[in-house]
């Protein structure tokens, strides 16, 4: 099956590659633009000896992915927005349990009921927590559907080599749009031994997984071990895409959907002969820090988001005065015209404009 | 000499936080000798919920998870679902599966998942000081219904038996009472019953048990044991609303 070439939907791909990075288990919640992975899943995974279960809600089905994770299972949900803000709750669990899931989230704009069209504007919730409590996901950005393919099974690997929830942080144009896919064959994953789950004593120790610690002090350990982990996370799984930075007028930072269009926006400003590099983050958290650390020759930055401006606040963050950095964002499901983005680089390139 | 009674091997040899004459002691004994007697103890997964049983985990061998508040029966299907041969249960209070968790205990007897429910009404919330709970009887004083739970007013108590017994996937559902040593040993094989159904694979079963608080009811436990049997149980009704031919 290796070098299996499809064309296939985002939503369904991620939906394969999940399974054949040995995923079994899957519990979720219909809702648009990302159905058509659930959908995949009830199809699929009782042809190769797994479980769907359609919950009665979003809290319900993060609440199973707790159970299943807790008790030793490779298990994964997926929403769209609002769905992931009713799963927060679950998540925060997730994360002081210290439960490895891999959990989807395609986009959509918000806030509110918001509309069903393509956004970036989930990129708070994702990087920074998203629920209760100092916690982190592993969050992976994808900018097109072989890369998703690509990413679902290190996800799940990094979440159990960590203990740790994660996300890939798509958006209704990677789960609709169809592209030529790359598939791995079906691996024969041997999941790492799980001793912490509760799979029954089997007249062994018991294990209990829980996220109570009444006694602040013991509450405090559990916080100073996950930000120990955390650290640990951001030194080693940081992952990006550098493009021509060192000598740019004009540095773009992007990624996802909007990365594509940025591309196609370069292409068009080195037509007029001005200087462009691309700083495009695989890992949202952790944030590619080290992608700007050792830059030297950069005019300024340019941030390009599906969102009024989210991750230009960790651009900003890492750059720290040393450039300017300025943003453009469309929101509500709109997505940036590359002449768009060309006349904001084309006026940053002169020496105007700071946002 | 022989030996006529000991700690269940199920239940943990250390000290429980239950205030004195409250009966979640008893329940966690219950279930734990039936797991005894079921022989299951290594096979068996509890999850507790939020309320004063939120430390139940501690009290039981067996293996278990702590879930969030009124979701213990979406993480037992979880659990369940990965591990199908494997014994799961919930232990959970009135707050837990009566209100904030209804939705998860009624689609997890929609789809008859094959757990057992042991759920505690006690008519109130005991870990956060005495509010009123779903179950909470009219005229009742909590903390939140300082003058007496009224029905226009704060809305009726919700029977959760009759209502899952409706449910096609629920197996078992049956109400006890924790008040006298004739329903505590009604109680037990009411529990036992429960994880056999299980045991078979026939679907959710759900043992409700009326339970005390003598602390946040302002009684002494004596005067608990009675007013669980002059004012609960007329509202609850002991007895069993659905109950599958294969267990006796």
């Amino acid at each position: 099956m290796l070098g299996e070439l499809l064309l296939m939907k985002g939503n369904e791909a991620v939906a394969e590659a999940a399974i054949r990075a040995g995923c079994r288990h899957f519990f979720g919640y219909p809702i648009t633009p990302q159905n058509e992975l659930p959908e995949y899943m009830a199809r699929r995974l009782p042809e190769v000896g797994g479980v769907f279960v359609q919950a009665e809600s979003e809290v319900a089905a993060i609440n199973m992915v707790y159970g299943a994770a807790g008790a030793g299972a490779r298990v994964m949900t997926s929403s769209s927005s609002p769905g992931i803000s009713l799963k927060q709750e679950g998540i925060s669990y997730l994360a002081a349990s210290e439960l490895p899931c891999l959990i989807v989230n395609m986009m959509r704009g918000g806030p509110g009921l918001g509309g069903i069209q393509p956004a970036q504007s989930d990129y708070f919730q994702a990087t920074k927590g998203g629920g209760h409590g100092d916690y982190h996901l592993i969050v992976f950005g994808p900018e097109s559907v072989q890369e998703m393919v690509d990413l679902t099974p290190l996800a799940f690997d990094l979440a159990d080599r960590y203990r740790n929830p994660a996300m890939i942080l798509g958006d209704g144009i990677l789960g609709q749009m169809m592209e030529p896919v790359e598939l791995s064959e079906m691996l024969d994953v041997q999941l790492p031994p799980k001793e912490w789950a509760t799979t029954g004593r089997s007249g062994g120790r018991r294990h209990v997984v829980s996220s109570l610690y009444l006694d602040s002090s013991e509450l405090e350990k559990l916080n100073k071990r996950l930000q120990d982990k955390y650290l640990e996370i951001m030194r080693t799984e940081q992952r990006w895409e550098s493009l021509d930075v060192e000598g740019a007028e004009v540095v773009l930072v992007a990624y996802g959907t909007t990365a594509r269009v940025v591309k196609s926006a370069m292409n068009l400003a080195r037509e007029e002969g001005i200087r462009v590099g691309l700083i495009r983050p695989i890992t949202l958290w952790p944030f590619p820090t080290k992608a700007f650390e050792s830059l030297e020759d950069v005019g300024r930055f340019l941030v390009v988001e599906m969102s009024s401006g989210q991750m230009v606040e960790d651009v900003r963050l890492v750059v720290n005065g040393r450039w300017p950095v300025s943003f453009y964002g469309r929101t509500g499901g709109v997505v940036p015209d590359p002449k768009d983005i060309l006349a904001r680089i084309r006026e940053l390139a002169r020496g105007g404009g700071t946002r | 000499m022989k030996q006529v009674f000991k700690r269940p091997q199920a239940l943990s040899d250390t000290v429980m936080h239950y205030c004195p004459g409250c009966t979640h002691g008893i329940v966690h004994r219950l279930v734990a000798e039936a797991i005894d007697e079921l022989g299951i103890l290594d096979r068996t997964i509890g999850v507790a919920s939020v309320g004063c049983s939120v430390l139940a985990y501690e009290y039981f061998e067996c293996d278990f998870q702590e879930a969030a508040h009124g979701r213990a029966p979406a993480v037992a299907t979880g659990i369940k679902r990965v591990l199908p041969d494997r014994v799961v249960f919930t232990y959970q209070g009135d707050g837990d599966l009566a209100s904030i968790g209804t939705a998860e205990i009624i689609h997890a007897a929609t789809r008859g998942e094959k757990i057992t429910v042991i759920f505690i009404n006690n008519a109130i919330y005991g870990m956060t000081g005495g509010q009123m709970a779903p179950t909470t009887l009219l005229g009742q004083k909590t903390t939140t219904t300082p003058r007496g739970r009224l029905a226009e007013y704060h809305g009726q108590p919700i029977r959760i038996c009759e209502m899952i017994k409706e449910l096609d996937g629920a197996a078992y559902v049956t109400r006890v009472a924790s008040n006298s040593p004739r329903n505590i040993a009604v109680a037990k094989r009411a529990i036992r019953k429960a994880f056999q159904v299980q045991l078979l694979g026939l679907g959710l079963s759900l043992v409700e048990v009326l339970s005390t608080c003598p602390t946040n009811w302002g009684l002494t436990p004596v005067e608990s044991m009675k007013w669980l049997e002059e004012k609960m149980m007329p509202h609850y009704p002991l007895g069993e609303f659905k109950s599958p031919g294969e267990v006796k």
